[in-house]
């Protein structure tokens, strides 16, 4: 039998014996996600209890190496490994903004000593972190942010406000851009850095969103000290390590339209609702604007696996991310519309005993966030057409 | 699950095709066929170059004389056939007939048929459709039993190269109602044979296509593919298979005249820019981009779907035709606009990509078709 084949009988096993029965449901609401971190409580023991597991194989962060805690799989074990999980529908056992875009950086530039010392405690789920790339002045202009570190020795001391930063208040640290050389041209005087969120002078505010929850923040930062053992990569050279984890961002955003395993889809929630007739959803124009939709999201699934296929093969388009981002994106606002109107004034329930916690209108308002967090749906048509097509 | 790329002979395939097809049957030799009023409307020397260069017999298995090289590698050449809209009779013979053939023909017929097809000395066409909407269930040609054979009578429309293919494959009603599944049969008719009557018309795209009418025609019972009546099956295949090309031919297409109208809005000047610099025409281009990237992956499913006879190869296909055709569509008209008044003009080619679209959109279901068929298979 091939290693893989062992390897898959292996997994399967042990996710048999290991995955508790309560996480091998769909997940629902954010809530019933496990971010982690010092200030997180477990929504149920077994939600500890699976993280604990999976992170004990370093399966937290599959593709990692062993020696920073990591899984240490190849690609192809690690597919089998989420068709494994898929199989059983099990849950992630971590939500990490570590494991999918500070961790990754860090492995690809930073120190040794960064590696030894954030990495661990990423796959654990012990520290929880979030992103200071906006400004109030510096959106899709990413690159002219003000907030200025300036140089005291062995260490910077910040002063600038971050905007729109998710879960600032539940985080345990911060990756954030800063300006180390306001002289440069505005991309080339930008550094990556870290530093704990209790860091004196490191301050948080909740903005409510529209979909009536608080999931991101304004940080201020005040004279916050940050060791120059702490900047990731070279000073200096923080856009190019950004951009590297905008990449990483955007084919994961652009992932949130797809129907996970286990769910309904969208079509088989439209039957529920609507009923057929004649073998056909018995609403005619609906169902037009299903198949229209499906087709897309079908097509759409198909191409994130050819563009992971082509990767892997070494061939495919580099700015394939932007393309992945819109697409999935503006997918996933369509699927939330036919969501809220196939369930027609249930779509719309906001609280109370029968609103199921107002979950479809608030994942509606939710996904209008998609086009726009991890760079717009405007600025990634910028890229494709700039870098991919020439167009300028 | 197989990985959605080419392996290294179908990349020489593609190569292969893009060479040859760019140099032996580009536009300008489609332009010269309509211009010249040709009677046959595709050249005889190129269908014999394709046949050398093994193009023809990619769908036919080696012992018969062909290359073997399957639905995915049959996709390399229909796409490179749209994007130079190459005339000949790839679909209608080496894709649509030699498919019916080997779906529902015998070993004694495949043997018979397929090394002169592989060789090129005969074209066969398909003759499925009774009205201008594509409905391979909706079948009124009746087949009756008579005298130790049969005897065909009705009316084919749309019959792509029926007017110089040797013999035709023809879906008839032995038994049932008119829009019943079950009864329907196909057969091997002989274009010249008494009672049967071919009349060329000319479609938009300069193509070749014509409706074919059975008067009281014999038919001998070794000229039945499969059994009487129950062909259904094999007649869903069949258009699978070519709606799988057809849907390949559509994504070469619209990649040409996508690119087409990129270089010309990076020449293009007006208010002393570049055409290129307005961002109202980038997003634009940019969202055609990203489709075009769906229809590349939904055809290679399609392809590779067919040839693992994977179960639910039908749906694939579906979404394949139906994503090729709303693309196509947007990306012909997407050209003919950002061209401007050049994009209207006869002597510019981006108006004869347009007609072409159309022509192979239509041909054996639509977008609307194929959404509909997706969305049954899918249970809703
Ligand atoms: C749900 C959510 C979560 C987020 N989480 C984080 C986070 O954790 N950390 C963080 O740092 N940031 C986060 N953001 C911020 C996000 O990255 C910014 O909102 C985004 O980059 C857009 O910036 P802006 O809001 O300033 O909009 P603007 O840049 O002011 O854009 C406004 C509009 O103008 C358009 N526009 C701007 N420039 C162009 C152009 N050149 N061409 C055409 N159109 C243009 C935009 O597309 C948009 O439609 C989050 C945002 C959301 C919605
Ligand atoms: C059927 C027909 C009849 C006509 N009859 C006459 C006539 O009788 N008399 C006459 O004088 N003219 C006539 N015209 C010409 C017509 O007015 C021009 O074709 C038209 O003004 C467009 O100019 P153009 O063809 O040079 O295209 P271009 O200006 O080159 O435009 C090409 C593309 O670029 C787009 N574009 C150009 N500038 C911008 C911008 N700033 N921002 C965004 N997009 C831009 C255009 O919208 C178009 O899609 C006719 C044209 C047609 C097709």
């Amino acid at each position: 039998m091939a290693d893989l084949d062992v390897f898959r009988q292996q997994t399967r096993a042990w996710l048999e014996e290991n995955c508790p029965q309560s996480m091998r449901t769909p997940q629902r609401a954010d809530n019933d996600a496990c971010w982690g971190g010092r200030k997180f409580t477990f929504a149920s023991e077994d939600q500890k209890l699976w993280l604990e597991r999976m992170a004990a194989r370093g399966w937290t962060a599959p593709d990692w190496p062993t020696e920073y805690g990591g899984g240490g799989l190849s690609q192809q074990e690690h597919k089998v490994l989420r068709e494994e999980m898929a199989r059983i529908n099990a849950r992630p056992p971590l939500s990490s903004f570590g494991v999918w875009m500070i961790g990754p950086a860090i492995l690809k530039v930073g120190s040794e000593e960064l590696k030894r010392q954030h990495l661990p405690p990423i796959v654990r789920g012990e520290i929880r972190w979030c992103q200071g790339y906006s400004e109030p002045g510096a959106g899709s202009d990413l690159a002219g942010l003000q907030t200025r570190a300036e140089d005291h020795g062995d260490h910077f001391i910040v002063n600038g406000q971050k905007i729109w930063t998710s879960y600032a208040d539940k985080a345990d640290w911060m990756f954030c851009l800063v300006r180390t050389n306001p002289d440069a041209k505005k991309q080339l005087g930008i550094s990556l850095v870290l530093f704990d969120m209790t860091t004196p002078g490191v301050s948080t505010r909740p903005i409510k969103l529209i979909s009536g929850s608080s999931p991101f923040c304004e940080t201020f930062l005040d004279n916050v000290r940050v060791e120059k053992s702490q900047v990731v990569g070279e000073i200096n050279a923080g856009w190019t390590i950004a951009k590297y984890l905008l990449t990483h961002e955007r084919e994961m955003i652009g992932g949130m339209g797809r129907t996970a395993a286990g769910q309904k889809t969208l079509p088989q929630i439209a039957v529920d609702a609507v009923g057929l007739e004649d073998g056909k959803l018995a609403d005619g124009m609906l169902r037009g604007e299903l198949a229209t939709w499906d087709l897309d999201a079908a097509a759409f699934a198909l191409t994130a696996e050819r563009v992971l296929d082509e990767a892997k093969a070494g061939q495919g388009v580099g700015a394939a991310s932007a393309m992945l981002k819109y697409y999935g994106t503006e997918l996933n606002k369509r699927r939330q519309e036919l969501m809220v109107a196939l369930h027609g004034s249930d779509g719309l329930l906001w609280e109370g005993e029968a609103s199921r916690e107002g979950a479809i209108a608030r994942n509606w308002l939710r996904s209008k966030g998609n086009s726009i967090e991890g760079g717009t749906t405007e600025v990634q048509l910028n890229v494709i057409a700039r870098n991919i097509l020439g167009l300028q | 699950m197989a990985a959605l790329v080419l392996n290294e002979e179908q990349q020489m395939l593609k190569d292969a095709a893009k060479r040859f097809l760019s140099e032996s049957a580009p536009v300008s030799q489609l332009r010269a066929l309509r211009d010249n009023r040709d009677e046959t409307g595709f050249s005889r020397e190129l269908w014999q170059s394709m046949v050398e260069m093994g193009f023809v017999g990619t769908l036919i298995p080696e012992a018969l004389g062909g290359a073997q090289f399957g639905y995915v590698g049959m996709g390399q050449v229909s796409e490179q056939a749209g994007r130079n809209l190459s005339a000949s009779p790839l679909i209608s013979t080496a894709i649509g007939g030699v498919a019916a053939l080997l779906l529902a023909g015998s070993s004694e017929q495949q043997q018979a048929l397929l090394p002169q097809v592989a060789e090129g000395s005969l074209l066969l066409a398909l003759a499925i459709d009774e009205a201008p909407r594509h409905a391979p269930n909706r079948v009124a040609t009746r087949l009756q039993v008579a005298d130790g054979g049969y005897l065909l009578n009705g009316r084919k429309t749309f019959v792509v190269d029926g007017h110089v293919a040797d013999k035709l494959i023809v879906s008839a009603r032995s038994e049932g109602a008119e829009a019943d599944q079950a009864g329907i049969s196909l057969l091997l008719v002989d274009r010249n044979a008494p009672g049967v009557n071919v009349e060329r018309i000319i479609m938009a795209d300069s193509r070749n296509a014509a409706i074919v009418s059975f008067d009281n025609v014999k038919v001998a019972s070794g000229d039945l593919l499969g059994e009487a009546g129950n062909a259904w099956a094999a007649l869903e295949l069949t258009l699978d298979v070519v709606n799988a090309q057809l849907a390949g031919e559509l994504l070469g297409l619209s990649l040409e005249v996508f690119e087409r109208t990129v270089a010309y809005l990076q020449e293009r000047k007006q208010f002393g820019v570049t055409l290129s610099t307005f961002q109202a025409l980038q997003h634009r281009c940019a969202h055609l981009f990203s489709e075009l990237e769906l229809v590349k992956s939904a055809v290679l499913k399609a392809q590779m779907a067919l040839d693992a006879g994977d179960a639910e190869a039908a749906q694939w296909v579906s979404l394949a035709k139906a994503k090729a055709c709303e693309v196509a569509e947007l990306a012909t008209n997407e050209a003919v606009q950002m061209h401007g008044g050049m994009g209207m003009t006869d002597e510019f080619d981006i108006g004869l990509f347009m007609k072409r679209a159309r022509s192979v959109q239509t041909l054996f279901g639509d977008y609307r078709y194929h959404a509909n068929r997706f969305a049954a298979l899918r249970g809703y």
